[in-house]
This record gives structure tokens, C-alpha cells and sequence, in this order.
């Protein structure tokens, strides 16, 4: 389980966190929902140690892992689908997910799992020589989420994967969510697209400026009246 | 002046413009050899390692320490001075970049200066001031006839060496784990990061290969212009930066095609206009200042777009 207590972290005096605890129980598909600059990906990054946190802990199955580099964070199991996709534009298809495996020493097992992604998204099968720049930004999300996949990660993060995407791709991106959750993956995703990220999540949070300011189950949030409201266009008092 | 090169090109005869391309070729290759580590360092770093050039003259004092001084066989020297300067550039990486790793741009940049001043100071301090001769190998230096012209055996083995260099490092970067990591980390180092890469050793690596080329160069270098002097990589090392701009800096095939463009341009010209010889040193600035004002990201380069 991931626990993340009193969270604070600042940007040049800024704080963008301003004392945040999430849980993110195994085996659950966790979901934070928020407005721009409401410090969503903050979170993440402090998470993966890529920003550096001010006060309180994130701790990962009982092992304090703030103030580790990432390189030891990815070790534990937890990986990024940053928001943007962020793929390697000059590295092809192929080596965007060799990357991913970066860690691994396995050659083999590391060629099954090519192997399995590939069945999960036959589309980098076919393109799978192409510069990974040339992909459109629904395969590019499907290569940055089989890329992560590739470190054999027990906690998903995912910061956004439906950001600028057609509503179609963005349905197969959350069905295939589920499908890695079905896995055994832990999933935390992060999304401004309110109403698909409750649907699918068994726990989520609000987050505004910095503070949580809600919590519950994704779907005790879908029928909250302020939720409605403010994140799903709907009129509060119908 | 038209005049005059019509001249020249009719007083030239095919042997002589023969004489010409092969030493054309040959520097050329020296600067490709040493632009590519300007242009490796500044694709993964985004910074100028100013202390390059200096990194190139310590490798030819090696090579005088490692023959003249304590006669050792020049191959063996040779092997030796690879690896004695690639360490050197790990050293300089560790000492003055690494510590800079997140302060801005500016400081890395001043640190790159202040270690080509250390290195040309600690020279001039060790190996003093006066001109040292790079020691004579006389396989390399000897004179090959063709006819009425003469030219150096190591006008033939610079670009043969270089060409395998280019082999053995497109094989690196393209085909190997590490060469795939530097790729990555020169386009996006926070998620290279993320997916396990450890940067410090990419950046290490970087240099190691930046050097040991520069270092193969430097021994060339020697062998053809045997001066040795604390400021014998000045200039060389400003040509050579200059090269991986016009080639478009992070491009390592850039820098080889801006390396062959200089080398062959500065040849040329004192081939067709004997009268201009002195301002070879000028040509390179003066494509350099044609490059910036018509293609600034240089001949291979890529459109930057500056993340927000």
C-alpha cells in the first residue's frame, strides 16, 4: 500500500501541497480528480522523487520512500505514465519499451513481456520499427502505458492518460486500465476527466489548491451534488 | 579575383589537387574526430564543454610522456593515451559539472571555462610554456611518392582511423543498451530518469567516449603537426565547436559533416588563393557567422522548442 501522509512540497516559496494523505490500498484503481493547478501532478512527481518534498512522508508497503532518487523508487515497484505521454521521440516503438525495462536483466522474460504488450496494443506490434515521435497521441499513450508496463510495476501511476485524446481512444484507454487492474496492478490516475475516472475507481479524492477536499468511494463522489457541480457540468439542485 | 582562381585551377595540376583533397580529408577528419565530443556532451547536457580542446592537447603530452620520455612503443603509448584521457574527461565531468548538476545553465558554463584555464595553467605549470616536438613515428610521418608529389603516410591513416571510430561509435549509441539510455536521456533526461536510467552514468559515459575520441584525434594531431605547446587546443577546440554548430550541434553526424566543411574549406582555400593563406583561420569564423544568419540550427539541426 502506498500511504502518503502531510504531504507538503513548494516551488520557489509556493506551496503546492499544502499537507495532503492519500492511500492507495493493493489492488485498487485510486483516483484524484482536481482543476489545473490544483498540484495533481505535483503529487505524482514528489511520489517518483522527482520533485523533492518539503515536510510530512510517502511511504510504499512500509519503506519511507521520499528522499530516495527514482531510480531506487522505480526498484520498489512504482512507475509513472507521465502527463503528455512524454515517449521518446527518437527512440523507435521497439525501444521505448526496451527503456521501460531499463532496470531488468532478464532477457528473456523481458521478450515475453514485449510479447504481452504488444497482444495488449497490436498497434506498436505493426508500428513497432517507427520513431515513436511519428505515432499519433493515442498510440503514443498506449506506448507511454506500455512502457511503464515494462518494469513489471505493482503501482501505476498516471498523470492525465486521456488529456487531448478523441473520446473514443479515451474509452479503450480506461477499459484498458481496468484490464492492467484485473492484473493484480495498483493503479493511481490522475484526471481532469471527472466523470470516467469516478466510474471506473473504488476509491478517490478531490484535490483543490493543494488541500484534499473530498473523499469516497468513485461512486459516492459521482453522486455528490458538489462534485456535479463543479467537476461534471451538471446543475446542482435538480 | 575570378581571374586569379582561374589561374590557380589552371596551374594546379590533378596531382597536386590530389595532394590537396587528401590533406583536406585528413583534417577534416580530426576536426570530425573532436567536434563529435562537443556535440555528444552538449546533446545530453545542453552545455559547451569549453575544456575540449584542452582535453586534446593533454592527450598529445601523454603521448610525448608515454614515447619520448619513457619509451614506450608508440602503439602501445597509443592504446594507453585513449585511456588515460577519456579518464581525464570522467574526472573533469565529476569535478567540475557534476557538482553544478542543478544549478542553472550559466554556472556549468563558467565552471566549462574555468576548467580549460585550470588544464592549460596546470600544463604550462608542468610541461612549461616551450614547445615540445611530438615524437617522430616514422611509420606515420614518413613521405609517400606519387610522382612529382609527396604526402605523408598519416594523411592516408587519419581518415581509415577515423572511419573506424565512426563505426565503433554509431555501433554504441544505435545498438547498444547504453547508447539507447544517452539517446533518451539527451531528448527527455526527467523520464529517462523515471524508467530506471541512472544519468550520472550516462553523463559519464558520454565524456569517456567525447575524450577517448578527442584523445585519437590529438595523437594525429601530433603525429601531422608536431608542435606541442599548453595552448595547442585552442584554436582546434574553437574550430572544432564551431564544426558541430554548423553541422547542428547534437547531431553527431552533423558534427562529422561540419568537420569535413571545415577542414577541406581551410585546405581549399589556401590551395586556390596562396595570397589568402593567412586568413585561413578566419574561414571557419566566417562560415560560422554565414550559418548563424541563415540556418542557426545548423545543417542537420533540429527545430528547439523550449518546454514550458
Amino acid at each position: 500500500m502506498l500511504k502518503i501522509s502531510d504531504l507538503v512540497v513548494s516551488y520557489g516559496g509556493i506551496e503546492a501541497l499544502k499537507g495532503i494523505s492519500v492511500d492507495v490500498p493493493d489492488g485498487q484503481i485510486v483516483t484524484l480528480i482536481g482543476a489545473n493547478g490544483a498540484g495533481k501532478s505535483t503529487l505524482l512527481r514528489s511520489i517518483i522523487g522527482l520533485v523533492k518534498i518539503q515536510s510530512g512522508s510517502i511511504s510504499y508497503n512500509d519503506q519511507t520512500i521520499n528522499g530516495l532518487n527514482s531510480q531506487k523508487i522505480v526498484q520498489t515497484g512504482i512507475t509513472l505514465v507521465p502527463e503528455g505521454r512524454r515517449v521518446f521521440p527518437n527512440l523507435t516503438v521497439l525501444e521505448n519499451l526496451q527503456i521501460g525495462a531499463y532496470m531488468r536483466n532478464d532477457s528473456e522474460g523481458i521478450q515475453q513481456d514485449i510479447e504481452k504488450i504488444y497482444k495488449l496494443f497490436p498497434r506498436l506490434e505493426e508500428r513497432h520499427w517507427q520513431m515513436a515521435g511519428t505515432l499519433s497521441g493515442g498510440e503514443q499513450q498506449m506506448l507511454a502505458v506500455g512502457r511503464a508496463l515494462m518494469c513489471k510495476p505493482k503501482l501505476l501511476m498516471m498523470d492525465e492518460p486521456s488529456l487531448g485524446l478523441a473520446p473514443l481512444i479515451i474509452k479503450d484507454i480506461f477499459s484498458i486500465i481496468q484490464k492492467i487492474n484485473k492484473q493484480g496492478v495498483t493503479i493511481l490516475l490522475i484526471e481532469q476527466n471527472a466523470n470516467m475516472a469516478l466510474k471506473i475507481a473504488d476509491k478517490a479524492y478531490v484535490l483543490e489548491t493543494g488541500r484534499i477536499s473530498m473523499e469516497g468511494t468513485g461512486a459516492e463522489l459521482l453522486e455528490n451534488p458538489e462534485i456535479k457541480a463543479a467537476y461534471l457540468g451538471k446543475k446542482k439542485h435538480k | 579575383m575570378q581571374m586569379e582562381l582561374f589561374q590557380a585551377i589552371a596551374n594546379m595540376s590533378g596531382a597536386n589537387f590530389a595532394q590537396h583533397l587528401v590533406n583536406g580529408i585528413s583534417l577534416g577528419s580530426l576536426y570530425a574526430l573532436i567536434a563529435i565530443g562537443y556535440t555528444m556532451v552538449y546533446g545530453i547536457l545542453l552545455m559547451i564543454n569549453f575544456a575540449h580542446g584542452d582535453i586534446v592537447m593533454m592527450a598529445c603530452y601523454f603521448a610525448f610522456f608515454g614515447i619520448t620520455i619513457f619509451h614506450i612503443p608508440w602503439y602501445i603509448t597509443f592504446v594507453g593515451v585513449i585511456i588515460a584521457t577519456a579518464l581525464l574527461g570522467a574526472i573533469i565531468e565529476r569535478t567540475a559539472y557534476r557538482p553544478l548538476r542543478d544549478a542553472p545553465k550559466n554556472s556549468v558554463l563558467i565552471s566549462a571555462i574555468g576548467a580549460s584555464f585550470l588544464l592549460e595553467n596546470l600544463a604550462n605549470y608542468l610541461f612549461s610554456g616551450r614547445p615540445m616536438r611530438f615524437p617522430n613515428i616514422p611509420l606515420l610521418s614518413q613521405n609517400i611518392s606519387f610522382g612529382s608529389v609527396q604526402i605523408q603516410a598519416i594523411s592516408f591513416v587519419i581518415p581509415v582511423i577515423t572511419i573506424l571510430s565512426l563505426v565503433v561509435l554509431l555501433h554504441i549509441v544505435n545498438h547498444t543498451k547504453i547508447g539507447m539510455a544517452m539517446r533518451a536521456v539527451s531528448k527527455d533526461y526527467e523520464i529517462a530518469r523515471v524508467m530506471g536510467v541512472n544519468i550520472d552514468n550516462v553523463i559519464s559515459t558520454t565524456f569517456i567516449i567525447g575524450s577517448a575520441l578527442a584523445a585519437i584525434g590529438a595523437f594525429m594531431w601530433g603525429v601531422k603537426y608536431p608542435g606541442i605547446t599548453p595552448m595547442l587546443g585552442v584554436m582546434p577546440g574553437l574550430k572544432c565547436f564551431i564544426a558541430a554548430v554548423i553541422g547542428g550541434i547534437g547531431n553527431i553526424k552533423g558534427a562529422v559533416i561540419g568537420g569535413f566543411i571545415l577542414g577541406l574549406g581551410e585546405i581549399m582555400i589556401v590551395a586556390f588563393f596562396p595570397q589568402l593563406s593567412g586568413y585561413r583561420d578566419a574561414f571557419a569564423f566566417i562560415l560560422l557567422i554565414i550559418i548563424l544568419f541563415y540556418k542557426p540550427t545548423g545543417l542537420l539541426g533540429e527545430k528547439i522548442t523550449e518546454k514550458v
